[in-house]
């Protein structure tokens, strides 16, 4: 199927700034999904809100825009009811682990089958640029006129410590990267996590002097490597994309399957 | 004694009620006085197929029931007053994405932690304005575990036809006591089941554009239609809008489909109205304090009467003036400051004839508390 088999060109044009890494994240995710054959009509999307959010009324699924933080609480929702459906919930940085962290590392802990993708810019976007658990020490943004002193976030540790069993990274940049980690978390049996870093020009670029998208993007391929490469052990500053969890745990709706039967049993 | 009676807590009339109506998945987070309806379903729901889900807050409870109900599901969620109050951002979305839920709200004394184990009403208000922005809401209480299991059957029923979430205001007493219930042979309370669409496949299919009576027929997540749900003002396709028709229409949908509903939606009990000169007005435990009372003064032959109300939102206005026209006073009583008292002054056309009794410290309220209240207004002394 077209790229734009996938979308709802009625609703378009989309609410993204120029230069905006999200709607890279949207590309990559219709390849994915089509390149894995998965019928529109089996897949639910569920987001929360911010800029990161609209990506779902975008797309030709079921579709969800839920609450600030609160789109994993759904998609639990929908996932338990119905297990036949794949999941995938696109949060921002500030949606997953800000307002909505508790439900996060509750996700992961359960180990519900659905895929978490984390739009990762560092920044508010939607109310005008204000900092994130994920923009770090010495970042600027509208509430951080004096930068940030506040500690970042890594999204993959916490994924990982939290009992996620799928946990990958990679950057708007690294775009066929991106549509394989998406296609492999969708396959996943169990709380797969995708972080990709994305960039946000208009606010977090501009105030803190990162440059236009394209330098931005730039700047993504400069400071990250592939998990285990020479260059990170050279360089310990930079930050590894690829797959750090793949494992096997009993996944929660088959597992509440077994409850039925024994419930039914009367054991 | 027969199969279908049962000496139960009202929590478990409330969970027999839900399993009569037809619930299938129920997520909740414990907290007292309501934990038991969770626990009962914890091992009653996976006996039929169903799916019960402890999560990790009173927040995602109620996302994770409106987000099973988009697939077709009945669903509840059970708690008190600090859960309540976690749960009325969601609540508010489901209101807005027109998505069946019922709520149940096992009142305890309040505000904050309050007093967990003893009996309040303070969540009155609460349920009618808890959420932001302006918007209807149905809530419904009972007095025994009969009416908690019919209210509750009503709950769901109500949900569904008018794709509303639907609060079910109980209390400790109620849900702590235990009393005699008579559960229904199946068929013999009507269940509504959800309206489904009948667009077939491949023709577009509007969630959100009205029928000629105003109901919206559903497609579940995961069947052919594909649709956006949004807690944003939306269209017809259920896309955003910032069309300023788009927002007055859906507002006054939202509203008018209930409030324009008062009088169907007013359930309501009455002893001895007719020629009451003393009218109590009261519901949920308190009620049952009442109706002793008027019971008692009626053999000594005082025209005491009761109207109790088993739906307290949309706030029957009509119903409450035309019971309380003919009486000399009219005494609301309720276990909180007056929050029905106030309306039921601003229904009435005499409000200075309308007095309020209470108890507010935790300890349930008794017959001769609310006897008390009426000496002292008919100028008798305490």
């Amino acid at each position: 199927m077209a790229v734009k088999d996938y979308i709802r060109e009625r609703f378009f044009p989309h609410i993204w700034c120029p230069g905006c890494g999200h709607g890279i994240v949207l590309n990559g995710l219709i390849r994915a999904v089509e390149k894995l054959g998965v019928q529109k009509n089996e897949i639910v999307m569920v987001s929360g809100i911010g800029c990161s959010a609209r990506i779902a009324g975008y797309l030709d699924f079921h579709t969800m825009h839920t609450l600030h933080g609160r789109a994993l609480g759904f998609a639990t929702g929908i996932k338990l009811s119905r297990p036949e459906l794949k999941v995938i919930v696109p949060m921002g940085d500030g949606d997953a682990l800000a307002i909505g962290g508790n439900h996060f590392i509750h996700a992961a802990r359960r180990n519900i089958d659905m895929t978490a993708i984390v739009m990762n810019n560092r920044i508010y976007g939607m109310t005008g640029g204000q900092y994130s658990p994920l923009s770090g020490y010495g970042i600027l943004a509208s509430t951080a006129p004096y930068t940030s002193v506040d500690q970042s976030f890594d999204i993959v540790q916490l994924a990982a410590a939290a009992g996620a069993t799928f946990v990958a990274r990679t950057t708007a940049y690294h775009i066929q990267q991106m549509i394989e980690l998406l296609q492999e978390a969708i396959l996943h049996k169990g709380f797969s996590v995708v972080e990709v870093m994305s960039q946000c020009p208009t606010y977090f670029g501009r105030r803190n002097r990162e440059g236009d998208a394209v330098a931005m993007l730039k700047h993504m391929q400069k400071i990250t490597t592939p998990i285990g490469s020479k260059a990170k052990a050279e360089n310990p500053e930079l930050i590894e994309r690829g797959v750090f969890v793949r494992k096997e745990l009993p996944e929660y709706c088959e597992a509440y399957d077994t409850i039925i039967r024994r419930a039914k049993e009367g054991k | 004694m027969s199969d279908n009676i049962r000496f139960v807590q009202g929590n478990e009339a409330c969970v027999e009620g839900a399993l009569y109506a037809g619930l299938e998945f129920f997520a909740g987070y414990p907290i007292t006085p309501s934990t038991e309806i969770a626990e009962q379903l914890s091992s009653r729901l996976p006996k039929i197929g169903g799916k019960f889900i402890q999560m990790e807050d009173e927040i995602a409870s109620m996302c994770a029931i409106v987000g099973a109900s988009l697939t077709g599901r009945k669903v509840m969620t059970a708690t008190s007053g600090p859960g309540f109050s976690l749960k009325q951002e969601a609540l508010g979305y489901a209101i807005m994405a027109e998505i069946p839920c019922v709520i149940v709200n096992v009142q305890r004394g309040g505000p904050s932690t309050g007093i967990p184990t003893h009996v309040h009403q303070g969540d009155v208000n609460q349920a009618r304005w808890g959420t932001h922005g302006d918007h209807a809401i149905i809530v419904f209480t009972a007095s025994n575990h009969q009416d908690v299991f019919a209210m509750t059957v009503e709950a769901f029923n109500i949900a569904e036809t008018y794709r509303t979430p639907v609060v079910l205001l109980f209390d400790e007493v109620v849900g702590h006591m235990r009393e005699r219930l008579v559960l229904p042979q199946p068929g013999e309370i009507p269940i509504v089941e959800r309206l489904r669409t009948s667009v077939p496949q491949g023709v577009n299919y509007h969630p959100y554009l009205p029928r000629e009576d105003g109901r919206l027929p559903m497609s579940d997540f995961g069947a052919f239609h594909r649709y956006n749900v949004t807690g944003l003002f939306h269209d017809m396709w259920g896309f955003p809008s910032d069309d300023h028709e788009v927002v007055h229409d859906l507002l006054r949908h939202l509203m008018d489909k209930i409030e324009n509903r008062t009088n169907q939606l007013a359930k309501f009990k009455e002893f001895y109205t007719e020629d009451a000169e003393v009218l109590l007005i009261s519901y949920g435990s308190t009620a049952r304090s009442a109706r002793d009372l008027v019971e008692q003064r009626r053999r000594r032959g005082e025209s005491f009467g009761l109207l109790e109300l088993l739906t307290l939102w949309p706030f029957p206005n009509d119903l409450v003036r035309k019971k309380a026209a003919n009486a000399k006073y009219v005494v609301v009583a309720e276990m909180n400051t007056g929050q029905i008292c106030q309306s039921v002054r601003l229904a009435v056309d005499q409000p200075e004839r309308v007095f309020l009794a209470n108890r507010i410290d935790g300890e349930f309220i008794s017959p001769d508390d609310i006897h008390k209240t009426v000496r002292l207004i008919r100028g008798k002394g305490v």
